[in-house]
């Protein structure tokens, strides 16, 4: 068996793997319910635990990491001149420090001498399978390049390989930071999405390169652009919850749409419903969106990057940096549209849900220039072979 | 900012900051303030003079609400250009769609939807977003510089109201000092105060952010020089031919605004040899794997020659300009006579590749033969005739190669001085006297004694691209400095860390002669751990209790 074959299998079995990580995603979902109750505020759980005090050290989340220390202040307090006001102030101010209205925070921690909660286990093993998948993913794409002698992103169908390996790896890296079970569905159902569509319709069976290709910047510049597609990804999966959350706070607020009649209330109401169910398994729409900030503010740059660095190649290989070329165009509109979504964030009147479209917006234009791109029009990017 | 120790006072960000209300302002990328809704308040007035017009007309222009609906705007203005066929990129495109769409182009092209990215409401879009940067970005210069130099506010009362805030008792009398030297040796900024200290790190941020937006600027300024003073033509050279960097030696040539075409570099070169090599086997079987031209070149006129293969992704670096291998074809060597038997031509004629698999089509005219001959020829590197496809190539190899010639006499019109197509045979008013399909060594003896048409062999033929761009070093070094500064403003965070010494109050009341009661706290604008793990740091470097292990 050819090297290029046992790459195959791999990708097979990380296929079955994202399958099985989708189904436990999927029940860790339906089964999950993160309600008020379910989810002690940072706060209540340092006030119920004073003697939990500690850094959980696998995490930097300042609100995991400050309640503890403000416990032991509160309650170190109460012992002098009994302070829960300073408690209060604490906590409040750390909530606008975090520039959330300070409810919820990421899910918690499990507690071993608690029992888990609904959906937890499903969740772990979730994350467990993606883990298998995500390594068996870079098993094959390792073993496509010690096949063909290069970078493993030479065609379409390497290329998405790639791009599939990103999304995952981009969220496991956040997995590390914090708890994002609540995104693994999401971000498996892309990742497995990306495998199915190069598997079926872009397999490419050659080792060897066009001659545009073969050039060391293709390492830089297209590796740079493929973790810049994970993590848009990731951002936008972040983004889409972020709305879910935000229609359903609105609606229990009383701030969300007005009620319609006809088949359109039906459809509206049918909206907040769902909003609503999904609302109740995801963090907070403040966290939630400082979490797509986060990703897309660490994406922007590299997106520049990726950009910059194509320009540099296109000078080497075609005699000017920029030409206007469809990629081009379209690698320079998502730039823009990100440009636009962390401006968006900062223009009062626009942070939120406008902020999050455009977002959104500028995600489906990344989606264009990766896939659309190569598909519909000729230019120069078109070698690629799809 | 209920805990009137934000950055929203008296730190020189801008009036606009106050509006932000209780938004992280960390997270905002860059001209953050809302500039426009802060000053539009102050210009509300009965009466507008020009002035006040001016004005007004400024303040909209240079508010981030303005900048965002330019951003997208150009956005949305490119986008045409990616779907329609453009002039710049590919003419012949823009001309076949022009003819299949005669309702819609001419309004399209009027509209300059061929040329968007020439297009004066393209430029109007990018020159009103790069007014409204400079209209934010230098007041914020201003605005950052006194900053820099502001003294960071002093340390609140109540340190413990921040979230990370420490507090111990020590008899040590100089741990403010220590303090002091600690932080300043880690390149916090200090403020001394009274009893207290106030010290403040990551001004790098808005640094960055203004290199980032400066870069911009700057990237313009060089893609400007490259349009103004570069040149760029194409030529296509046959192997065993030359080529010397004249005006007249291009196939086709675009100049800058204010370029001198006759003030080239005077390189010159010949293409030696030219090899292409192509895929064989499995489902990628014809597809392109190298293609290398070999060059003998002259910088100038009297100096030596040198060899240089070129190929795509590298070029030929000569004279301040570069040469660039972006396209090849086959010539095949053809030697005509006429009916009197003389020869009308013996050279190789440039074919051009119209698919993958490299059939070519090539045109011979001469005007000179007795009578006037022109050919159509399709010149097949691995020849194919089947009644679907007619006569086709099945590989861009040169495995069986064959030309198949269409002959007609008649008046080619060549005589009367309009310029045609050297790659296009007008045959309205010629007649076609046969067709043949010739092979390398073979002679076609036209029908009627018209003539002979000799398949001698063939040559390759290489084209370049040939560009001088004079721009794009500063063009580069404003991206690297644009992605400099967009990481630094987009990771480094702004931060804060206050140090106040009290004396411990005994238990009589009076304060204790040598007990010290410590307080440290940071701030960042975001959740970040940053600060608290530097409170942290800061804390054990003044032998304060470790982590949890508060004392008061």
């Amino acid at each position: 068996m050819t090297l290029a074959a046992w790459s195959n299998v791999f990708v097979y079995a990380s296929m079955a793997m994202y399958a099985l990580a989708m189904v436990a995603f999927a029940a860790s979902f339906a089964s999950a319910r993160v309600g008020p109750a379910a989810m002690p505020t940072s706060t209540r759980r340092g006030a119920d635990a004073p003697a939990k005090v500690g850094v959980d050290a696998d995490s930097d989340d300042l609100a995991v990491v400050a309640a503890p220390r403000d416990s032991a202040a509160g309650v170190d307090g109460a012992g002098q001149q009994e302070d829960p006001a300073g408690l209060a102030a604490a906590a409040r101010t750390r909530a606008q420090a975090r520039g959330a209205s300070g409810s919820r925070p990421d899910l918690p921690r499990p507690e071993s001498t608690e029992p888990l909660p609904p959906g937890r286990r499903a969740g772990n093993i979730g994350m467990s399978l993606t883990w298998v998948a995500f390594a068996l993913l870079v098993v094959a794409l390792l073993t496509r390049a010690a096949w063909a002698g290069r970078a493993p992103w030479g065609n379409m169908y390497e290329f998405s390989l790639a791009s599939a390996a990103a999304i995952t790896g981009v969220f496991l890296v956040v997995s590390l930071r914090r708890d994002v079970r609540w995104m693994g569905l999401l971000v498996v159902m892309a990742s497995l999405i990306t495998l199915g569509v190069a598997v079926l319709l872009l397999y490419n069976d050659s080792p060897q390169l066009v001659p545009a290709l073969k050039s060391y910047w293709l390492v830089i510049h297209v590796l740079a652009a493929i973790v810049a597609g994970g993590a848009f990804t990731v951002g936008a999966a972040a983004t889409v919850l972020y709305l879910a959350a935000d229609r359903a706070e609105r609606d229990s607020a009383g701030t969300g749409p007005k009620a319609l009649s006809g088949w359109r209330g039906s459809i509206r109401s049918a909206n907040s419903g769902a909003a609503a169910w999904v609302a109740a398994r995801i963090p907070d729409a403040a966290s939630l969106d400082a979490m797509a900030y986060r990703v897309n503010a660490f994406v922007f740059p590299l997106w520049t990057f990726a950009v910059i660095a194509g320009a540099i190649w296109a000078e080497d290989a075609w005699g000017r940096y920029w030409g206007w070329d469809p990629k081009e165009t379209w690698a320079f509109i998502t730039w823009l549209v990100y440009a636009g979504y962390l401006h968006a964030r900062a223009t009062a009147g626009w942070r939120g849900r406008k902020a999050a479209m455009i977002g959104l917006v500028g995600f489906a234009c990344f989606l264009i220039n990766f896939f659309g791109v190569n598909l519909f029009a000729s230019g120069l990017h078109s070698y690629a072979g799809v | 900012m209920s805990t009137g120790i934000g950055y929203g006072d008296g730190d020189g960000v801008g009036p606009g900051e106050v509006l932000l209300g209780d938004a992280t302002p960390d997270e905002q990328l860059a001209l953050t303030a809302d500039w426009g809704s802060a000053r539009r308040r102050r210009s509300v007035g009965p009466r507008l003079g020009p002035t006040g017009w001016l004005r007004w007309t400024w303040r909209q222009l240079t508010s981030m609400r303005t900048a965002l609906a330019l951003l997208l705007l150009l956005a949305l203005a490119a986008i045409p250009g990616s779907v329609l066929p453009q002039r710049a990129t590919d003419p012949l495109a823009v001309n076949a769609w022009i003819e299949r769409n005669p309702g819609a182009a001419p309004v399209l092209d009027e509209l300059g939807l061929f040329e968007v990215f020439s297009a004066p409401w393209f430029a109007a879009i990018y020159i009103l977003l790069f007014l409204s940067l400079i209209g934010c970005v230098l007041p914020r210069v201003a605005a950052h510089w006194r900053s820099m130099r502001a003294p960071t506010p002093p340390a609140p009362r109540r340190l413990d109201r921040l979230a990370d805030s420490r507090a111990w008792t020590t008899g040590d009398p100089d741990v403010l000092a220590t303090a002091e030297a600690a932080l300043r040796a880690d390149r916090w900024r200090v403020t001394p105060g009274q009893g207290s200290l106030a010290a403040e790190k990551g001004f790098t941020r808005e640094t960055g952010n203004l290199l980032f937006h400066i870069a911009l600027l700057l990237i313009l300024v060089g893609v400007a020089l490259g349009a103004l003073f570069g040149w760029k033509g194409t030529v296509i050279v046959r192997a065993g031919n030359g080529f010397a960097n004249t005006l007249t030696q291009y196939d086709s040539f675009s100049p800058g605004r204010l370029t001198a075409p006759d003030r080239l570099p005077p390189f010159s070169f010949t293409m030696t040899d030219f090899t292409a090599t192509f895929e064989r086997d499995g489902s990628q079987r014809g597809a392109p794997r190298s293609f290398a031209a070999t060059l003998a070149y002259r910088s100038e006129p009297e100096s030596a020659l040198e060899a240089r293969v070129v190929s795509v992704n590298s070029p030929l670096r000569v004279d301040g300009a570069k040469v660039f291998l972006v396209g090849h074809g086959y010539a095949p060597h053809l030697r005509v006579t006429d009916s009197t038997g003389r020869v009308v031509l013996d050279d190789t004629v440039v074919f051009l590749p119209q698919d993958g698999n490299f059939a070519s089509t090539g045109v011979v005219k001469s005007p000179d033969a007795e009578p006037q001959l022109g050919l159509q020829g399709l010149f097949t590197p691995t020849a194919a005739l089947n009644e679907e496809l007619g006569p086709h190539s099945t590989f861009p190899a040169p495995d069986d190669p064959a030309v198949f010639f269409s002959a007609w006499t008649g008046d080619l019109g060549l005589d009367d001085g309009t310029p045609s197509n050297v790659f296009t045979l007008d045959t309205d008013g010629l007649e076609q006297i046969g067709l043949s399909a010739v092979r390398p060594g073979e002679t076609w003896e036209l029908p009627g004694g018209a003539g002979t048409v000799e398949f001698v062999g063939f040559d390759r033929w290489a084209s370049f691209t040939i560009s001088r761009d004079p721009g794009k070093g500063l063009a580069l070094a404003a991206a690297i400095a644009a992605i400099v500064g967009l990481s630094l403003s987009l990771f480094v965070r702004r931060r804060r860390i206050w140090v106040r010494v009290d004396r411990e109050p005994g238990t009589d009341g009076t304060a204790s002669l040598d007990q010290y009661r410590v307080q440290v706290a940071g701030l960042t604008r975001s959740d970040s751990a940053d600060v608290c793990a530097e409170v942290d740091q800061l804390v054990a470097q003044l032998g304060g209790p470790t982590d949890g292990e508060d004392e008061r």
